[in-house]
């Protein structure tokens, strides 16, 4: 079986080679940055299978990694290399020559994740573990990169090396920005970890006439989407909302639908992953990807729709929810 | 719960808010937030130490995106960008709205079936729907974008990605949030099937859509606008 396990090694190898090019051109910091991240890619099974075994002091190592990446981010600074001379008329030329062949490797990628995982669909189904069924997509996803990168080599003839040098150069502009998702995570499973959820829950069905059945829904509706907000995330903030109010306020005492409150509380949530930086690989890393002068810039394109959306949810509920 | 509700833990999200409204490092804040959370609730720096390389090294597939860095990265080299421009601009009758819209409407339907992660930002967006975007609002404009009007259509491009993906992925196949929420109900003793949830996804996943088209159409308006003000000065200048 691939285990997705190889593909987090590769990971980590391109992470290390990236570290390799910096420490080369004496850029220390974003070298250190890139090394250490490298570190849950290259050890994170054994990081895990020590902690399960009572042994802690691996996990603690990384724990003091997070401390040193936070600050190494904080010290570097986004920036986008300039073109090199001619760079330009390069692309232009080779563009022109290459034609539509180009599109060929680009689309692979989406090709062969949908491919890679009906076919892993297929075999876990006749109970041959081809691809990680718990991960499929990105397992899919992983193997599309590495595939599509075989056939990016046979339209471009490129030397293998140089795609290690593109990106380098794609992931020294991302620089800290490529950190969020996974940052952002952690801190949802510290704050979990804390209780910090279930703190607002109670102080928010604290503070509300729960009588009213249209002010109980729409404390879930905002937050919902406050607590999305914060946590960067509507999955973190569902349990959170309905173990608060949901459940115990508008489903047992005020007889709601759970299906429609669910499926659109949840969405209600999206709507605040649309607002908020915390949600960092769809609103902050495309912002650097783009290379927008604003790195709130993808938000602030989402704040009507968002915005319109959510009253939208809260009138639907309002209708379908108390039938 | 037994206790008094401990409130210490709250200023890992006090951190979080001020850190963001003052625009300090975020990577930066979200460490600092998760350490002064963690220290809120009584836990101790050995364990501190260890929730946070525990639950770090679990969240790393999300950095698995890293590896459509080296394909988009040397196929930009070669000109990709360059050349969806090109293409993009070889269809007569294409604008900014009809070319956004469909993509927003392909991105629904993808990640209704559970395709989510065969577009996205690194993916798609950044190599091909960006540039094409901009090409598309060139057409429109009829003439070179301004950088304040590339990075709001580029913006735009993202922003319909994302509106694509969340209000698609939770209609018709049970995936990620709709087995949350079932989960969520079963431990509760209410059992539903998954169908019976995703179903009602629907309604906000056409609005999605119709809002999200509409907000593109205003978008190309304005870009229209502007450019006919602009060009009303630079006449009224000269």
């Amino acid at each position: 079986m691939l285990r997705l396990e190889y593909l987090y090694w590769l990971v980590g190898a391109f992470l290390i080679a990236t570290a390799l090019l910096n420490l080369r051109e004496r850029n220390f910091s974003i070298a250190a940055f890139w090394l250490i991240l490298s570190g849950p890619f290259v050890f994170g099974d054994a990081i895990l299978a020590a902690t399960k075994q009572g042994q802690s002091w691996p996990a603690q190592a990384m724990g003091i990694g997070v401390i040193a990446l936070g600050l190494l981010a904080a010290r570097g600074h986004l920036r986008i290399k300039a073109d090199g001379p001619g760079e330009q008329e390069l692309r232009n030329e080779s563009a022109a020559r290459l034609g539509n062949r180009l599109f060929g490797p680009a689309l692979a990628i989406p090709a062969l994740t949908v491919a890679l995982f009906l076919a892993g669909k297929f075999m876990a189904s006749r109970d041959i573990d081809l691809l990680d069924p718990k991960n499929l997509t990105l397992t899919a996803l992983g193997l599309a990169s590495v595939l599509a990168l075989a056939a990016a080599f046979r339209v471009t003839h490129a030397k293998p090396i140089q795609s290690i040098h593109e990106g380098r150069r794609l992931l020294d502009s991302l620089g800290w920005a490529v950190l969020l998702p996974m940052i952002l995570a952690t801190l949802g499973g510290v704050f979990a970890a804390t209780g910090v959820g279930d703190t607002i829950a109670a102080l928010t069905s604290a503070v509300i006439p729960i009588d009213s059945r249209m002010a109980c829904l729409l404390a879930f509706a905002f937050g919902m989407v406050f607590f999305t907000i914060i946590m960067g995330n509507a999955f973190a903030a569902f349990p959170v909302m309905m173990a608060g109010i949901g459940l115990p306020l508008l489903i047992l005492k005020h007889d709601a639908d759970p299906a429609t409150l669910g499926a659109i509380g949840m969405l209600t949530g999206y709507c605040g992953t649309l607002l908020t930086p915390m949600a960092a690989n769809f609103n902050i890393v495309p912002a650097v990807l783009l290379e927008l002068p604003d790195q709130y810039g993808v938000i602030r394109s989402q704040i009507p729709t968002a915005l319109t959306l959510m009253a939208v949810n809260i009138l639907l509920m309002a209708v379908l929810v108390f039938r | 719960m037994p206790d008094a509700i401990n409130f210490w833990p709250l200023l890992g999200v006090a951190v979080v808010v001020v850190g963001f409204a003052l625009r300090r490092n975020p990577v930066l804040v979200v460490v600092a937030a998760g350490i002064a959370s963690a220290l809120g609730a009584g836990i101790s720096i050995p364990d501190l130490l260890t929730l946070l390389g525990q639950t770090f090294v679990e969240n790393r597939v999300l950095m698995l995106f890293l590896l459509t860095l080296p394909v988009i990265g040397l196929l930009e080299h070669y000109g990709l960008r360059e050349r969806a421009r090109t293409w993009i601009v070889g269809f007569r009758g294409l604008n900014l709205t009809r070319f956004q819209v469909t993509y927003l409407g392909l991105r629904q339907l993808l990640s209704m079936v559970g395709l989510n992660h065969v577009a996205g930002h690194p993916q798609t967006v950044r190599p091909l729907v960006a540039p094409m975007s901009e090409a598309a609002a060139e057409r429109t404009l009829g003439s070179e974008l301004t950088d304040t009007e590339r990075a709001t259509v580029r913006a735009s491009a993202a922003a319909t990605d994302n509106v694509g993906l969340f209000f698609g992925e939770d209609v018709f196949m049970a995936f990620g949030a709709v087995l949350l929420i079932q989960g969520f109900y079963a431990r509760n003793g209410i059992f539903l099937e998954p169908l019976a949830i995703s179903l009602w996804a629907l309604p906000t996943a056409i609005a999605a859509f119709i809002i999200h088209s509409i907000r593109i159409r205003l978008l190309q308006r304005r870009l229209e606008r502007e450019r006919a003000k602009a060009e009303g000065t630079n006449n009224a200048a000269s």
